[in-house]
């Protein structure tokens, strides 16, 4: 909402400065956006005349004129505006000016080899518009040599102020003033209640019909002018237009634009001579179209509010009026319409049909209902005033509703929600000023909120209206108690999880994304997404349309969007939500990585301390148990299965699980048709970790570790190689050499991996190394034969493996 | 007693000159072995008259003894020299280059840090972490937050939705932290302190909006909280993450659906350098919306809004993380891009604490 000092001050009586009213208007809710001074910017251009204009001897569209400038001899200047003509008063910027609009500043130049002192500006040069077709055409007898900015009023500030939707009041300088006022910035000027009375009844009537529906429109008022004459609006109310940006038409199309900005009371006026039989305000019907104002067409439907006569559609009822009976300057007999809308088929019809106009702004919000008649008159009064003519008495239909709400409002209100201490005549005081009825003088007292403020609903909306007009700087700050002992914990299990897997992640080298959480529909695809419900209605782009099922998309190409830069080895990990259906309980939290090239945990790139090495799917697997460590799951518990997702290499990924239902994280290498469809490059390993399938930490009794057993005896280590077969896991084997001996083995490690000479073919040897802890009494070499034995054994009924000779 | 003389003379001079410890060996076998010359002259004892002995005896044992010292006071010389030897020989150069530990070169997102910094703050004011799904219904993103249907206030959130549904029901993605006030309000009785950190999401997209963005909201609800308990939360919560001593809040009447009176706040600050400093300056910055909880959201929760009232604000966690650490551009925060997470984000030791100060 935009509006200049001196409109303000039209409806307000103040000595207050510029600076104290901005500062107020923030304070009381109306934030104040912009104060823009166009003079100041434009205070070097003048007006000049154009004295001779001649044809460029080298161009075919320019033209050098003979300018002058008030003072001295004439200034030769090269014009290329179609509308440079002998005669012309327009406004000149000389050499040494900045011309805002192009960000230039003047100089003297040769065009096509004539000298320019200067040039004459376009409105959008001067930023007062967007109108280029030509150079500023000034009335001739606008004085040569005055500063054009004094002289078209630009001296005087705009305002421009951010307005929440919850006040259409102020969707008129009237009800900014009348906030002001309260808020003991000067007074209120009262605006007329004169009523034009009527010479001849409306010969034009007016039916709402909306049969057994909802009426859509409330109330219509209706008058004729006859007989008057339309043209250019007066200066004054062209500024104003001008300064808040709306071009002005012709007067009586301007003095509805000035009513909505003014009064915060859209109008419609027709060519009454365009007007065939009534009108009727009904529902659209499928299939009609309506040219509006705008030059556009409009197909509605029975969801619409339209006027409509005997030639069909004239308007769209609040939001656009029709091209076939607008007003132009021919025009000798105008039809005003003032009416009420059903503020939400405004919204609703206005989203509908895209059409975004000031009428629509208010109507939505909701305008004074009480002003549909007062501003009709003083429409009329304008009209009468500005065109002449002789005014009709004015038709209503339907009727203007009261929607008086009474509010039983405790004072203690105020103290109670904003801690404030206002005495009873503040409050009263306030609430009168803004225009509430009030009645009672007891600790409760009757409100009624003005109809100009559809707002307010309730005692809370009054407590907000008392506040913001005394001052929120009144509100003391107060410490929140505090609550209970020191230190709860507010952190649930899930926090915890995510916070942990994320901390050992970072420690393992890997750096942090954060990734959208909507993906290319082809990337979501690749890892068991892209189901319809996940899809996005209206996603900002085509590669943003799907909700995530897994994290490793948005992380294997952000690798590639690193490796395009130049730093193809890098480490990326994301803790986030990934989405498996659209309940709320779909949507899970996952903890994922990914290593590119190099990075390695040792380091990335080259090394003169180890041969440099390129990722492998152990990499990835010794990630996703570290996390799951810190993230609390009982790693000594996991089972590793090979049956990974597709989207890995099947021979090089594995799960792992507690059960073979329960998968905790999966690993792998990513499959290079996965890679071939995201289009990046490997080599690129990655995991994921499902951090909503960790079992839940039991609640201990206690927080005791228990005493340290610690044997005094001696551990006895005994080495075993085993040639098995090719395909057998080495899980297998640990697992059967640990089960051997449930009692006196406490470890069995894996030192070394063969293939080759000495092995038979499809064949390879596992070394283990098997910790003997004795706990009664030292183990006598017969006894640890005896345990080798039963390994051995064991190994090779679970393996088919023999020991190596 | 001149041959022992001579003899004494020529085995010290030998062990003095033995280059190794096996030379020396040599030396001792061939004086003190069984066959050695000493060993031999000791054996002649025997055969001695007594007279003799005397002399022989002493002299013997004192050559005897004189030599065992020479030899074992060269074997020392001999090992100190053998290992400075091996040890010349093992030097390498220190200087080769090490890379740096994973835990050195790892980084936490800002997102997560300045959330972790959030929640020692609230955490220690009796706040608990709530959380909510990012796709929502049209009821809890909106109606139960008091935005009517249809009302322009819906049109200020660019919302994403989901494809109409065979029942008619059009889900959404969550446009604020809010719709998680209402869950919390109605799945637990005040008193309730809670922070909601989370992502959100809104169509639009420039410089200084991406469609994802993230939001930490506050909530209090019980029976005495007021504007005035909300303006002493906001100045603890900002001080303390700000990490300075005084911060000067200025609130101004705003609107937002679900809460009545609605404020923004605007922060005093510095923007004279190339960088916003809090808490000193006379510049004003809006960093927050807040407001008292709206008797319509209160009674949408099944709480009595004549018994219970309460606050809650919002802000951009992102937002946050801008000011705080000087990041000038919000779209970077998703490109993943290993220069920046290197250059904006945290060490995984720096876990915020209140006791060890939160960035430092």
């Amino acid at each position: 909402m935009k509006f200049t000092l001196s409109w303000l001050k039209e409806h307000l009586e103040t000595d207050a400065s510029l600076e104290e009213i901005v500062e107020k208007l923030t304070m009381i809710g109306l934030e104040v956006e912009e104060v823009t001074d166009r003079a100041a910017k434009l205070s070097h251009f003048k007006i000049a005349k154009v004295l001779d204009a001649e044809q460029h001897p080298n161009a075919d569209r320019l033209r050098v004129l003979k300018v002058d400038t008030g003072e001295g001899e004439p200034l030769q200047i090269v014009c290329g505006a179609p509308n440079a003509r002998t005669g012309l008063v327009g406004v000149l910027g000389r050499p040494g000016d900045y011309v805002p609009g192009l960000d230039v500043t003047l100089s003297v130049g040769k065009i096509r080899d004539v000298e320019s002192f200067g040039m004459m500006c376009s409105e959008r040069e001067l930023e007062l518009s967007e109108e280029h077709d030509g150079i500023i055409d000034l009335p001739e007898d606008a004085p040569v040599g005055v500063s054009y900015a004094e002289w078209a009023g630009l001296s005087d500030p705009i305002i421009e102020i951010g307005l929440t939707p919850n006040r259409p009041d102020c969707t008129g300088v009237y009800g900014i003033a009348r906030d002001l006022a309260a808020a003991g910035v000067g007074r209120l000027k009262e605006r007329s209640h004169d009523q034009v009375r009527g010479a001849f009844p409306c010969p034009t009537g007016v039916k709402l019909d909306f049969g057994e529906t909802k009426p859509l429109c409330k109330a219509f008022g209706l008058r004729l002018v006859k007989g008057i004459k339309n043209g250019p609006s007066p200066k004054w109310m062209q500024d104003r237009l001008l300064a808040i940006g709306l071009r002005p038409i012709n007067t009586l199309v301007d003095i509805t634009n000035y009513m909505t900005f003014d009064q915060g009371r859209p109008l419609h006026v027709f060519d009454a001579a365009k007007v065939k039989g009534d009108l009727v305000v009904r529902r659209g019907a499928k299939g009609e179209t309506i040219e509006g104002l705008n030059g556009k067409s409009y197909e509605v439907d029975d969801s619409i509010c339209v006027i409509s006569d005997d030639n069909g559609l004239e308007s769209i009822g609040g939001i656009l009026g029709g091209e076939i009976s607008g007003c132009t300057e021919e025009t000798t007999d105008v039809l005003i319409e003032s009416a009420l809308w059903d503020e939400d088929t405004i919204a609703a019809t206005g989203r509908k049909l895209g059409v975004n106009t000031d009428a629509r702004y208010r109507f939505e919000r909701g305008v004074d209902p009480d002003y549909m008649l007062p501003g009709l008159e003083a429409a009329t009064k304008l009209v009468l005033d500005l065109c002449g003519g002789e005014a009709s008495d004015v038709v209503v239909s339907g009727r203007v509703p009261d929607d008086t709400n009474i509010i039983e409002f405790p004072l203690s209100e105020v103290k109670r929600l904003s801690g404030i201490d206002a005495s009873v005549a503040e409050i009263n005081v306030v609430l009168k000023a803004l225009g509430f009825w009030i009645s009672g003088s007891g600790a409760t007292i009757k409100v009624a909120a003005p109809n100009w403020r559809p707002d307010i609903e309730g005692k809370a909306d009054l407590v907000e209206e008392v506040v913001r007009i005394i001052g929120l700087d009144r509100v003391p700050s107060t410490p929140l108690p505090r609550t209970g002992n020191v230190g709860a914990k507010v952190l649930t299990p899930g926090q915890i999880r995510r916070s942990r897997a994320r901390r050992s992640l970072a420690s393992r080298g890997l750096n942090e994304a954060v990734t959208w959480s909507f993906i290319a529909k082809v990337e979501a695809e690749a890892f068991g997404g892209g189901k319809p419900e996940l899809t996005l209605a209206n996603p900002i782009s085509s590669d943003m349309s799907e909700m995530r099922p897994s994290l490793l998309p948005g992380l294997l190409t952000a690798a590639q969007r690193n490796a395009d830069r130049g730093f193809p080895d890098v480490g990326l990990f994301e803790v986030g939500q990934i989405f498996e259906g659209d309940a709320p309980n779909d949507q899970k939290m996952v903890a994922a990585g990914i290593r590119r090239g190099t990075a390695v945990l040792e380091g990335q790139g080259r090394h003169w301390s180890a041969p440099t090495r390129t990722v492998s799917v152990f990499d990835a697997k010794a990630d996703a148990l570290a996390a799951l460590a810190a993230a609390g799951a009982p790693v000594d518990k996991l089972q590793v299965y090979v049956d990974a997702p597709d989207y890995f290499h099947p021979g090089r990924s594995g799960a792992l699980k507690l059960g073979p239902k329960n998968t905790l994280a999966v690993f792998g290498e990513i499959h290079p048709r996965t890679l071939g469809v995201l289009d990046i490059e490997g080599p690129l390993v990655g995991f994921e970790i499902y951090l909503d399938n960790l079992p839940v930490p039991k609640g201990k009794a206690s927080r005791s570790k228990g005493a340290l057993n610690a044997s005094d005896l001696m551990p006895v280590r005994r080495d075993f190689a085993f040639v098995v077969g090719q395909e057998v896991p080495a899980e297998t084997l640990l697992k059967a050499a640990r089960g051997a001996e449930k009692t006196l083995i406490s470890d069995v490690t894996l030192f070394d991996v063969y293939e080759g000479k000495g092995i038979p073919e499809d064949h390879k040897s596992l070394a283990i190394d098997v910790t003997l802890q004795p706990k009664q009494k030292t183990l006598t070499d017969e006894e640890i034969e005896a345990i080798g034995q039963k390994i051995i054994a064991s190994v090779q009924k679970a393996t088919g493996g023999t020991l190596r000779g | 007693m001149s041959d022992l003389n001579t003899l004494e003379t020529e085995l010290l001079a030998a062990v003095e000159s033995a280059a190794s410890e096996a030379e020396l060996e040599e030396i001792r076998v061939s004086a003190l072995g069984k066959k050695g010359k000493i060993s031999e002259q000791m054996k002649t004892l025997g055969k001695m008259s007594p007279e003799e002995r005397q002399t022989m005896g002493p002299a013997l044992n004192g050559l005897k003894a004189r030599v065992t010292e020479a030899i074992a006071t060269r074997k020392t010389v001999l090992a100190e020299a053998a290992l400075e030897a091996r040890l010349a020989s093992e030097s390498v150069d220190v200087t080769l280059p090490l890379r740096p530990g994973p835990i050195e070169s790892g980084r936490i997102h800002p997102v997560s840090q300045v959330t972790d910094e959030l929640t020692a703050i609230f955490a220690d004011m009796g706040f608990a972490i709530a959380e909510g799904p990012d796709i929502e219904t049209d009821e809890l993103n909106f109606t139960a937050l008091n935005f009517p249907e249809g009302h322009p206030a819906r049109e200020m959130h660019d919302t994403f939705f989901f494809n109409e549904k065979e029942d008619g029901e059009r889900l959404l993605l969550r446009t604020h932290t809010s719709p998680v006030q209402i869950r919390t309000m109605r799945n637990q009785e005040p008193p309730i302190r809670v922070i909601i950190p989370g992502r959100t999401y809104r169509c639009d997209s420039d410089q200084t909006h991406t469609p994802m963005f993230h939001q930490v909201e506050g909530l209090v609800i019980d029976k005495a909280s007021h504007i005035g308990h909300l303006k002493g939360t906001l100045e603890e919560f900002l001080k303390a993450f700000f990490e300075v001593d005084n911060v000067t809040l200025r609130f101004r009447p705003s609107f937002f659906p679900f809460t009545e009176p609605s404020m923004e706040v605007d922060v005093q600050c510095d923007r004279s350098g190339g960088e916003v400093k809090i808490g000193e300056g006379s510049d004003w910055m809006e960093i927050l919306g807040c407001g008292m909880v709206h008797p319509n959201v209160l009674r949408n929760c099944g709480l009595d809004p004549d018994v219970y009232q309460g606050f809650a604000w919002g802000i951009g966690i992102d937002r946050l993380a801008m000011l705080k650490y000087g990041m000038p551009d919000l779209r970077a925060f998703f490109d993943a891009d290993v220069r920046w997470i290197q250059h904006y984000g945290f060490r995984p030791l720096d876990l915020p604490t209140l006791f060890g100060g939160l960035s430092s």
